[in-house]
């Protein structure tokens, strides 16, 4: 079902906002709980603006296309993103090889206007279109015995210079927990400021989780699987002390290599300042919820 | 004439004072470029990796004149002391950008000095270049005595090593740069030790 989240970054928002933010402090329920809602809800209004989209298609981490921030945009033009089938697979009703169309059909694209916050310090605000990955979910039926969601980019090496190099090992994989996957922030984007996805962005279909390290957004994705156990997400593989598979923004949980606490906003030139990093990235009141109980710190 | 008589008569005809001009002219027109958008959209991280990432090479350069004169002949020292001058000015360019753009509060510097390996290794190396940076002078030189003199300039070795570590540890994944600047400083080092074979009485 679509438009189920409301933006709250949009700027023809700001009329209804106060409203809104009234509705997030009674959501969050505790009054303490809800200043500090409150308050991250007024400092996160200075990162209203979104990025142009020559940011958001320069700077870009895509391993398949290379390390350097500037090298997808440079070498992503020959992926081939149509024809486009995306396998469905796992504990589902109706696994299959779905043709990209076929899976979207019937569903509402919409904006979704997103902080998105890279694992490396970083962060941007992009407006994204797409559909909620529970309503293409609850297409292909999901068992009750599925308890995470794995997905798949896809290889083509023969365009993919970061596959002949070995960088990292590919097929990129990720996966989210199911109640994760089910709610209503969760995107399968397939475009950015109404226009189709470019394919350094992760053409045609990519996840956006936002209150998640960007690497767990994965990008062209091939294959989506329901499963039972944790599936294996990349960079855990790689190195699980660094990058855990929740992977929550947290800005008191480090990166062993650098302050999660503070991030950088592309954009503000030479001389921008650094910006306090938001507690889930600022979805604080809509996912906290989801990690009742856990020990963040250990489950990062 | 040989060629490297031809080469050295050429390069004593060429002063070293030009590379420091050249060096203080290109961080400039890199500095430049971070303010107009030349180094993208993240200036701030492009300009500090622009001066590690030359400073790194200055100090291979650096370390390429001895190994070079002793296999080839070929005679560089006139131009080592602007190479290591230029390159501790790069170096401390790189960090003053970690500061003053990037971190951008010295309570936080600290804590990424000490938290940090990959910061705490590049530090350790940045802190043992201070001491040749001063002491490459005539006075200095004069002062200390050739032996000792020498002695200090060592530090470039454990510097250039504990630099190329530093751009290891801070990348991502498997990437082969860091490993190439790594592999050719040890290499060069290892061209300086006189292999002996020692009698060893039973």
């Amino acid at each position: 079902m679509a438009y189920r989240w409301k933006n709250d970054l949009s700027r023809a928002d700001v009329t209804p906002r106060q409203l809104f933010m009234n509705r997030r402090q009674i959501m969050a329920g505790a009054a303490g709980l809800g200043a500090i809602a409150a308050a991250g809800a007024a400092r996160s209004q200075r990162l209203l603006e979104p990025n142009t989209l020559e940011e958001i298609r320069g700077y870009n981490n895509y391993y398949e296309f290379g390390s350097g921030k500037e090298d997808p945009a440079r070498n992503a033009g020959g992926l081939v993103t149509a024809p486009w089938t995306i396998k469905v697979d796992g504990m589902v009703d109706n696994p299959g090889d779905y043709a990209l169309a076929d899976l979207l059909d019937g569903l509402t694209v919409e904006e979704r206007i997103y902080r998105f916050r890279c694992v490396e310090a970083w962060s941007m605000v992009v407006p994204w279109n797409g559909v909620e990955l529970a309503d293409v979910l609850a297409k292909v039926g999901v068992q009750p015995e599925a308890k995470f969601v794995a997905f798949e980019t896809v290889v083509q090496p023969e365009v993919m210079v970061g596959v002949q190099r070995q960088v990292i090992p590919f097929p990129y994989v990720e996966g989210l927990r199911i109640d994760e996957a089910l709610h209503p922030l969760t995107l399968l984007a397939t475009g950015i400021y109404g226009e189709p996805m470019a394919n350094q962005n992760g053409a045609p279909i990519r996840l956006v989780v936002p209150w998640k390290y960007g690497f767990k957004s994965i990008k062209s994705i091939v294959r989506i699987s329901l499963v039972a156990e944790q599936p294996p997400a990349t960079w855990n593989i790689i190195n699980a002390a660094e990058y855990g598979f929740y992977s929550n923004v947290n800005p008191t949980v480090d990166h062993p290599r650098w302050t999660q606490a503070t991030e950088r906003r592309i954009g503000g030139g030479l001389f921008s300042s650094r910006e306090p990093t938001l507690m889930f990235n600022g979805y604080e009141a809509e996912v906290a919820a989801l990690y009742d109980g856990m020990d963040l710190n250990a489950q990062f | 004439m040989d060629i490297t008589g031809v080469i050295n008569g050429g390069l004593r005809r060429v002063p070293a004072w030009p590379l420091y001009i050249v060096v203080a002219a290109w961080a400039g027109w890199m500095f430049w470029l971070g303010l107009t958008g030349g180094l993208g959209v993240e200036p701030i991280n492009a300009l500090e990796r622009e001066y590690g990432a030359m400073g790194l090479k200055g100090l291979v350069l650096g370390l390429m004149v001895t190994p070079l004169r002793k296999y080839t002949g070929v005679n560089l020292i006139k131009f080592r002391r602007a190479i290591g001058v230029s390159t501790f000015f790069l170096i401390l360019a790189h960090f003053t950008v970690f500061v003053v753009l990037d971190v951008q509060s010295l309570e936080r510097v600290w804590t990424e000095i000490v938290k940090r390996p990959y910061v705490t290794v590049g530090m350790a190396a940045f802190l043992m270049l201070i001491p040749l940076a001063l002491t490459s002078n005539n006075l200095s030189l004069r002062r200390m005595g050739g032996a000792a003199w020498r002695q200090l300039h060592k530090l470039t070795y454990p510097a250039a090593i504990l630099g190329a570590v530093h751009y290891l540890w801070l990348v991502k994944g498997f990437q082969w740069e860091p490993i190439i600047y790594l592999g050719i400083i040890l290499v060069l080092l290892a061209a300086r030790i006189r292999w002996q074979r020692r009698v060893v009485m039973a």
